[in-house]
């Protein structure tokens, strides 16, 4: 039995069917066809499958798909403008913070939840909010760097 | 679908009594919190229900309640909404200490106290300062409303005081008496995303002149439960914590260790390393209940 979720999809309502007890991360890829959030454990151990759900970061990987309904899910697709990249995004390229790319979305859907509460974070509150975003490329230096830059952007255009 | 043969159901009850009821009918269901235990043991098919519960619809389960005598804190609230409560934070800093160490930021976002104890880890990280501050759980049943305190809640690993078809709706903790605090602190070979190999939790009363009037000593991941240990608050009690005192205390902790050996850590490091961590965690305590 299939169950029918009527949801909002970044920014989007959206809808889809999913088994009852399908990950959302099995639905955004399989039913969805989003498959820039990446699974890299399944466990709740890496942070490559982050989504932003009701403006907060969680593990799609341990999220039923059928507890989104009525709630708002922001992927890896929903977090440029348009074709406008986002700040992070941006970051990311400019300071090279990726090499095989596979942990790239869940670091910059889980950054953006800092960022979004935390304009101004310390590298401290930086590796302490990503501890739980494992990449085995490029040892984290670049990655950090690339959040601390994108916050100081963001500040900057702010003011 | 995961288990290609069983048909799992998904239902969100909105009330307390209609999750009863779909519990009655359902006897194989468990309850759906955070899902940050109970998912992970899906996917690897420890576990089997006939039917998650998302119990996360409930307003009771996922609310924070506030009042002169103390705080009630529904059981599925997340980990990262407790730890941002102003008054939990300012009254009970211990059990924000243990709540703050459960996984990563995504963990925190879902997670919950009502998941922590229920799940009945013997390393939960939650568990121990709500002991040592006698916290009582509060249980709907089908015939009514029940409460236990916490240090009665889990029995073995794994197991815990719910009787089939009973949901834990909340846990309440009251206010600290005066010059009262609490700490928690537990042992890890790394410093994020890892599972305790020993912990303490400590709450400590003092009288208006610094001594010591009651402790409670609660110690983690060396016995199949939590454990409060009334030996190690009763060395504390009637002294200044003195290094004497945090001695016998830590000595009466380590006795009541009764540790397995595994990867994370052998029986004689986990015996050790409790007492040493029940000086220091008195120690805090004892400088927040000082400033109060
Ligand atoms: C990567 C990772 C890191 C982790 N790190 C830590 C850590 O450092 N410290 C730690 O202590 N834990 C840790 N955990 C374990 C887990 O996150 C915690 O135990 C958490 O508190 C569980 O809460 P939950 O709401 O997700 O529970 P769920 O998974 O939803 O439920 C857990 C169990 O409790 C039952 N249950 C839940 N709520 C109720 C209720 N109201 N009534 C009756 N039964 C109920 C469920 O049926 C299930 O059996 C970690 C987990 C992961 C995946
Ligand atoms: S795939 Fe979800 S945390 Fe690794
Ligand atoms: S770039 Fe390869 S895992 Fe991070």
């Amino acid at each position: 039995m299939k169950l029918h979720i009527d949801t909002t999809l970044n920014q989007e309502p959206a809808e889809f069917l999913c088994a009852p007890d399908e990950t959302l991360l099995s639905a955004l890829r399989n039913e969805l066809g989003l498959t820039g959030t990446k699974e890299g454990c399944g466990t709740g151990d890496c942070g490559a499958c982050s989504v932003l759900l009701d403006g907060r970061v969680v593990a799609s990987c341990l999220v039923l798909a059928a507890e989104v309904q009525g709630r708002a899910v922001t992927t890896i697709e929903g977090i440029a403008s348009g074709t406008t990249l986002h700040p992070l995004q941006t970051a990311f390229l400019k300071e090279a913070a990726l090499q095989c790319g596979v942990c790239t979305p869940g670091f910059i859907v889980a950054a953006k939840a800092l960022l979004d509460v935390n304009l101004d974070p310390t590298e401290e509150q930086v590796r302490y909010w990503l501890a739980g975003n494992l990449c085995r490329c490029t040892g984290y230096d670049k990655i950090v760097r690339a959040v601390l830059d994108a916050a100081a952007n963001m500040r900057s255009t702010r003011a | 679908m995961l288990h290609g043969m069983t048909t799992t159901r998904y239902e969100a009850p909105g009330t307390v009594a209609d999750a009863l009821s779909v519990m009655a009918a359902h006897p194989g269901a468990m309850i759906l919190a955070g899902g940050t235990d109970l998912l992970v043991q899906y996917q690897a098919g420890l576990r089997t229900p006939s039917a998650f519960i998302d119990v996360k619809r409930i307003p009771e389960l996922m609310a924070i309640e506030a009042d002169a005598s103390g705080v009630t804190i529904g059981a599925a609230v997340a980990a990262a909404d407790i730890c941002a409560h102003p008054v939990i934070r300012a009254w009970w800093p211990g059990l924000v200490d243990g709540v703050q160490l459960i996984g990563s930021t995504q963990i925190q976002g879902r997670g919950s106290l009502g998941g922590n104890l229920c799940n009945g880890s013997p390393a939960a990280d939650a568990t121990g300062a709500l002991i040592a501050s006698g916290a009582v759980a509060h249980i709907a049943a089908p015939s009514g409303v029940r409460t236990v305190p916490v240090e009665q809640f889990v029995l073995a690993p794994g197991k815990t005081a719910l009787a089939p078809g009973e949901l834990l709706v909340s846990v309440r903790l009251p206010k600290p008496a005066a010059h009262t605090a609490d700490a928690y602190q537990r042992l890890i070979p790394r410093t994020e995303m890892d599972i305790a190999v020993a912990s303490v939790a400590v709450s400590i009363t003092l009288d208006p002149s610094g001594l010591c009037t009651a402790a409670r000593v609660v110690i983690g991941a060396v016995a199949p439960t939590p454990l409060l240990v009334p030996e190690a608050g009763a060395a504390l009690a009637g002294t200044t914590l003195d290094a004497a005192a945090l001695e016998r205390a830590a000595l009466a902790a380590s006795a009541a260790a009764r540790p397995i050996d595994d990867k994370r850590g052998t029986v004689a490091y986990r015996t050790t390393v409790v007492g040493v961590l029940t000086k220091r965690v008195a120690a805090i305590a004892l400088s927040r209940a000082k400033e109060r």
